[in-house]
């Protein structure tokens, strides 16, 4: 018997090589040199830059390896850069956070570059079996990182709701996953497609099971109606925590969906174009009405993600290159804007978070005036108010979904961007506006922190302004369609 | 040439940033440096530019500045550009012009204020955002400026945050204001799906072959454009955000308020003419809309009592005029008006912020009377500004109104045209009221105010002196009845002549003569009756009627008579309208139906999403239930719409 | 007697897979839930192991492995879960468990 071995290129996971390196190397440094203790964030960030820079090292030829069980392409090496990002930035805003909080332990940091590995498959799988790995490996470290503040008791009823439904959530993945397996006999997302085309026996049981798995990642992306556990989860866990978790795992369950639509279930576009709509209308609907009436901070980006997962799954209904790659740029785009925010919120807060509530940002003008601005621009940025980036990126998305004749679609989305610009403005109006009759002293922002903020103003603008060389890039890493 | 366009729109920019940043820092003069020599010298820039368009032959003025390539990925391609041409060259003086006047202005009028850099920021911010959304070369550009624009001036009416009413008023706006911009934005991805692109001349290139003349594409496009302009430029049924902005600081109501912001929509509906032109349904909707705005502003501006208020309300009603030129294919006469109106009503509002200043921020003309001989140059300016809005030859309102009335009555419009002059005698009489009851008559100032009255500082009056120079011959750019002599519309002609479809008589018909000077004739009647009514009712009236019937006893019925025919006109007219005017016009369709649907909108929102809120109940088992539905109704679903 | 073929297993694994969800939608021990959700992805591994051996095919049975690995840690995880929420709250009711909520 020929035992082949399969092509084998290391280099195609090299950012998450060395993340997992970088994470067992914290996890050692913690337990055998508690003098790093205050180093371990920057080891993390240092990881993470690294990664970076292999993970920004263009592929010329697109390929999958591992027998098959990973792409190497660009729309990978895309989405490994929006998770490196959303990771580094996470990793900067926590460093405070984390000194101030008693959770500044060295498997904090390896949890979330564990995490990121885990979506780096996700983006990257080319085979269901990868694909829910990495699904597996993001969600088990983010269930115990929305419970890691273990003294509050928010957190541990975050944790146990987001550990509980997410597993729930992974039984329907795994059982569409298994239907697929059974009808096509394939496990990798080409091979479907083929044996799909080849032979269109059992079709029904086809689409359910293409349905399951859209509900999984669906939980994964907090579309509506799988979205209950995601306001209940956010306000939980670590602000940081909640950053982290929407933006990257976000991104990659898009990522995911996108990769599993566009290879493996192009035979059924029609379908799931039509289902991807509804799911849209629903999120961005749900998403901007629930966030109206809220007043606690956190609770209130809870929605707004979700809102936001709703555009970006506009961009996907198109089905179209144009459509692929305007996701892929709003999710650039959120990741700033949105951990951005949760950075500010993470520092306006104060140690364990006393005040997630709105009233923490009253006359913050008066006090931080430039933290004021920063808040002001991603609080714009998120609405789509030009020049920021979130501008650009719903219009890029909306731009796409008219293109590909989804009208409609688009009409609801835009009503939705002008309800959804009156709950920023209510934060606005409480930093300028209102005064806080505590008169509190001025907040204090780390260098991490101040990094973190300065990168992310910069990309808001850069990215609103400039768009079109990173559209280019997004543009490059498209799917086949 | 013409490379430099973009230094003028980046100027202030670099002016707002300066202060924004560093400006805490600042002693005064160091704002004022950033502040006025930015936008000064985006000023000088400004006529610079304009001169060197003027210096060139008539087909040939059109200047573009592409900065870079903004988006190029896909269908969409988007420049980052600049366009001069006669259109926006007379929008670029006049933003810079009466911008940098007001900013000068400012200096005195904001000099006691504790974050008098915070204010400049947000004016430079704004002058910028004006300038794109005034020379951006396409309507991308323009939704920038247009959004940037409507940002600064919830800034900046929401300034005074201390006050409730001020962050009230700034949310109002905003939302109002977005209602608008989905219009706009709506139209403009209709104008993509159509054209492919948002570069103007492309679009208006293409118009005839993409197009059918009052086709369901073309009346669309300019009917989603034109809820853009409604909401920006304070139209029925999206007015009432603005007499709410008078909250802001004075200098903001003049420059955001009257001179610039809300001519923005004035500004797309021209800049957009050749699709207008394609839709006549839109057009018979503007005109309407600026019609039925511009009587129905002017009646509720009779009895306001605070003299912002009575500004704000006669700033809607001459942007219904402008809307009113526009709707009838005068657009010259429009722009005209745009640019009369920005020296009048800036000079108007900055003379009200002399009197405000000086009364210690006393706004209730019931308490002012009487205050000519204290500030001598604010009433000067003020009257002579009044006297150009009431349309009184020789002043600049004459000639721009007259305009407006004579291209819509040569239009066809008789009764468009009998609104627009009656609206005309109402803004006659309820400006000089507002001159009587401020500058004349008997003192009714409190005395703690009286001890602070005084002339404003020399940097206050210069501004309205200009200004008002300005009001006074400004009209004289668009002399009427000669043909060749009307500069103005030699020079903007041509941006509105392309491809001869449906474009309305008004600006090809033939030139009556006599009809012109007849109407002129009416409106000028019209606009003395207006004032002299004022001044029976506010001036005369009192001490006069009575001295002379102790004087001329026997002629006394006489005297009654007339006194008799003054009170009949108030129990069958004034009475009426002054009740329709409070009651029915300002409190029932103002405050309950507008602000109510407005309210209605917000509040079943509120009520829906406390609704969900609901539905959030925190217990897992729930959540589970809703994502099992969910699936189940996910497979049904799709089987049944795919099989 | 019948052989037991594929469509056996298939029904015994749907079957297995409503009783989980069902489970979890109706018991309030979070124990319980847990292994009611333990038993959805069991009745996924009878699948994919019924297809796999049905269809001659290996993949499958690799599946089912790095599933039960998955699980396994899940398993870890979420007990560890269950245990912190026990030492704060003293109950393992998921009704009683609302703090957030709204």
């Amino acid at each position: 018997m020929d035992i082949v071995i399969p092509s084998i290129s290391f280099s195609a996971i090299m950012p998450e090589l060395v993340l997992l390196a970088v994470g067992i190397l914290i996890l050692l440094l913690d337990v055998f040199s508690e003098k790093h203790s205050g180093k371990l964030a920057y080891i993390a960030v240092g990881g993470v830059a690294t990664a970076l820079f292999f993970a920004m090292t263009p592929i010329t030829d697109p390929s999958t390896t591992f027998a098959g069980l990973y792409s190497a392409d660009r729309f990978t090496q895309f989405f490994k850069v929006i998770f490196l990002i959303g990771t580094g930035l996470t990793l900067l805003i926590s460093e405070k956070y984390a000194k101030e909080n008693n959770i500044n332990h060295g498997e904090y940091y390896s949890l979330i570059l564990f995490a990121t590995v885990g979506m780096m498959f996700m983006a990257g799988g080319a085979d269901l079996i990868t694909i829910f790995m990495g699904v597996e490996l993001m969600s088990i470290c983010l269930y115990i990182l929305a419970g890691y503040t273990r003294a509050r008791m928010a957190s541990n009823e975050a944790s146990m709701k987001y550990f509980l439904l997410g597993a729930f959530a992974s039984g329907f993945l795994l059982y569409g996953m298994g239907l697929i397996y059974g009808i096509t006999g394939q496990t990798k997302l080409v091979k479907i497609a083929g044996a799909i085309s080849a032979n269109s026996d059992n079709m029904m049981v086809l689409v359910i099971g293409a349905g399951l798995m859209i509900v999984g990642f669906a939980f994964k992306l907090a579309a509506v109606p799988f979205h209950q556990w995601t306001p209940d989860v956010y306000q939980g866990a670590p602000i940081p925590v909640t950053a982290f978790m929407s933006s990257g795992p976000k991104a990659a369950a898009l990522a995911a969906i996108l990769r599993v639509l566009v290879e493996a279930m192009n035979f059924i576009q029609v379908d799931w174009i039509m289902w991807v709509s509804v799911l849209a209308i629903m999120t961005m609907t749900v998403g901007n009405i629930a966030a109206l009436v809220q007043s606690d901070i956190k609770r209130m980006l809870a929605f707004s993600s979700i809102s936001h997962a709703g555009y970006a799954l506009v961009g996907v209904s198109a089905a179209t290159s144009d459509g692929v790659s305007a996701v892929m740029f709003y999710m650039l785009v959120y990741t700033f804007m949105n951990i951005a925010a949760f950075g500010i919120l993470a520092l306006v807060a104060k140690a364990n978070e006393q005040n997630t509530s709105i009233d923490a940002f009253k006359g913050l003008f008066r006090t931080n005036p430039v933290l004021a601005a920063v808040m002001t621009i991603m609080l714009f940025s998120l609405a789509g108010i030009p020049p920021m980036g979130g501008f650009m990126a719903k219009f890029y998305i909306f731009m796409s979904a008219v293109n590909a004749g989804h009208l409609g679609l688009v009409l609801v989305a835009v009503i939705n961007s002008a309800i959804g610009a009156y709950y920023y403005i209510k934060v606005i109006v409480a930093i300028y506006f209102q005064e806080n009759p505590e008169k509190p002293e001025p907040v204090k922002a780390g260098p991490s922190l101040v990094f973190a903020l300065l990168v992310s103003v910069i990309a808001v603008f850069v990215l609103g302004l400039m768009p079109d060389c990173y559209l280019t890039i997004a543009g490059k890493a498209l799917l086949p369609f | 040439m013409g490379d430099f366009l973009w230094v003028i729109v980046l100027l202030p920019l670099i002016g707002a940033i300066a202060t924004g940043l560093f400006g805490q820092k600042m002693s005064k003069a160091g704002v004022n440096f950033w502040a006025l020599g930015s936008t000064g010298l985006s000023f000088l820039l400004a006529v610079i530019a304009f001169i060197e368009l003027v210096l060139r032959p008539a087909s040939e003025r059109v200047i573009v500045n592409t900065v870079y390539s903004w988006i190029a990925a896909g269908d969409l391609n988007v420049n980052a550009g600049f366009l001069l041409d006669p259109l926006s060259g007379i929008w670029l003086l006049i933003v810079t012009g009466v911008g940098f006047l007001i900013h000068i202005y400012s200096t005195g009028y904001m000099s006691h204020d504790h974050s008098y850099w915070r204010f400049f920021c947000y004016l430079n911010l704004f002058m910028f955002s004006m300038l794109m959304l005034v020379m951006g070369d396409n309507y991308l550009l323009m939704f920038i400026g247009w959004e940037g624009v409507g940002l600064c001036s919830y800034l900046l009416i929401g300034y005074d945050y201390h006050r409730d009413a001020a962050a009230t008023a700034g949310k109002k706006a905003f939302v109002m204001n977005r209602i608008g911009d989905f219009g706009f934005m709506l139209g403009m991805f209709l104008i993509f799906v159509t054209f492919g692109t948002l570069d103007y001349q492309t679009v208006f290139n293409n118009a005839h072959d993409k197009l059918a003349v009052g086709g369901a594409v073309a009346t669309a496009i300019t009917l989603l454009l034109f809820v853009g302009a409604v909401g920006k430029s304070a139209q029925i049924p999206l007015y009432t955000w603005l007499p709410d902005a008078m909250e802001g600081p004075t200098p903001v109501s003049a420059l955001i308020h009257a001179a610039t912001m809300v001519t923005a929509g004035v500004y797309m509906v021209c800049r957009s003419s050749v699709l207008f032109d394609m839709a006549p349904t839109s057009m018979a909707v503007v005109a309407v809309i600026g019609a039925a705005t511009a009587i129905f502003a002017a009646t509720i501006g009779l009895f306001q009592k605070d003299i912002k208020k009575v500004l704000a309300y006669s700033t809607v009603s001459q942007l219904g005029y402008m809307f009113m030129a526009c709707g009838v294919g005068a657009y010259v006469a429009a722009a005209f008006h745009v640019m009369t109106h920005a020296f009048f009503k800036a000079c108007l509002f900055l003379g009200s912020g002399s009197v405000i200043h000086a009364m210690s921020g006393e706004q209730n003309m019931e308490k002012m009377g009487g205050l000519k001989k204290h500030m001598p140059k604010t009433y000067w300016t003020f009257l002579i500004s009044t006297l150009a809005i009431a349309g009184i030859f020789p002043f600049a309102g004459f000639f721009s109104k007259d305009e407006i009335l004579y291209k819509t009555y040569a239009s066809g419009n008789i009764v468009l045209w009998g609104i627009g002059a009656v609206a005309a005698g109402i803004t006659a009489f309820y400006m000089f009221r507002a001159v009587f009851m401020t500058f004349h008559g008997t003192s009714r100032v409190e005395p703690e105010a009286m001890k602070h009255l005084h002339e404003s500082p020399n940097v206050m009056t210069t501004p309205l002196i200009i200004l008002a120079g300005l009001a006074a011959v400004g009209g004289f750019l668009g002399v009427p009845i000669i043909e060749g002599w009307n500069i103005l519309h030699n020079f903007l002609g041509p941006v509105f002549e392309h491809g001869g479809t449906a474009h309305g008589p008004a600006e090809h018909g033939e030139h009556h003569l006599t009809t012109e000077l007849m109407l002129m004739g009416v409106s000028i009647g019209i606009a003395v009756v207006g004032i002299a009514k004022a001044y029976i009712a506010y001036i005369k009236h009192p001490e006069i009627t009575e001295k002379l019937y102790k004087m001329f006893k026997p002629i006394h019925t006489v005297i009654y008579n007339k006194y008799y025919v003054d009170e009949l006109y108030d129990i069958l007219i004034v009475k009426p309208t002054v009740a329709t005017s409070r009651w029915v016009l300002h409190k029932l369709v103002d405050e309950i139906i507008i602000d109510g649907i407005v309210n209605g909108v917000g509040d079943f929102f509120v009520t829906l999403s406390s609704m969900v809120k609901k539905f959030q109940s925190g217990l897992l088992r729930d959540y589970a239930l809703t994502m099992m539905l969910g699936a189940l109704l996910f497979v049904s679903f799709y089987l049944w719409g795919g099989k | 007697m019948a052989e037991l073929t594929l469509n056996h297993y298939l029904i015994l694994s749907g079957v297995l897979f409503s009783i989980g969800v069902i489970g979890v939608l109706t018991r309030r021990n979070v124990i319980v839930v847990y292994m009611c959700i333990e038993l959805m992805f069991n009745a996924a591994n009878l699948m994919i192991i019924a297809f796999s051996n049905s269809l001659g095919d290996m993949t499958g049975h690799v599946f089912v492995f790095m599933v039960m690995a998955v699980a396994a840690a899940e398993a870890a995880v979420g007990l560890a879960i269950i245990i912190a929420l026990y030492r704060n709250k003293k109950t393992v009711d998921v009704d009683e468990v609302n703090l957030l909520k709204g």
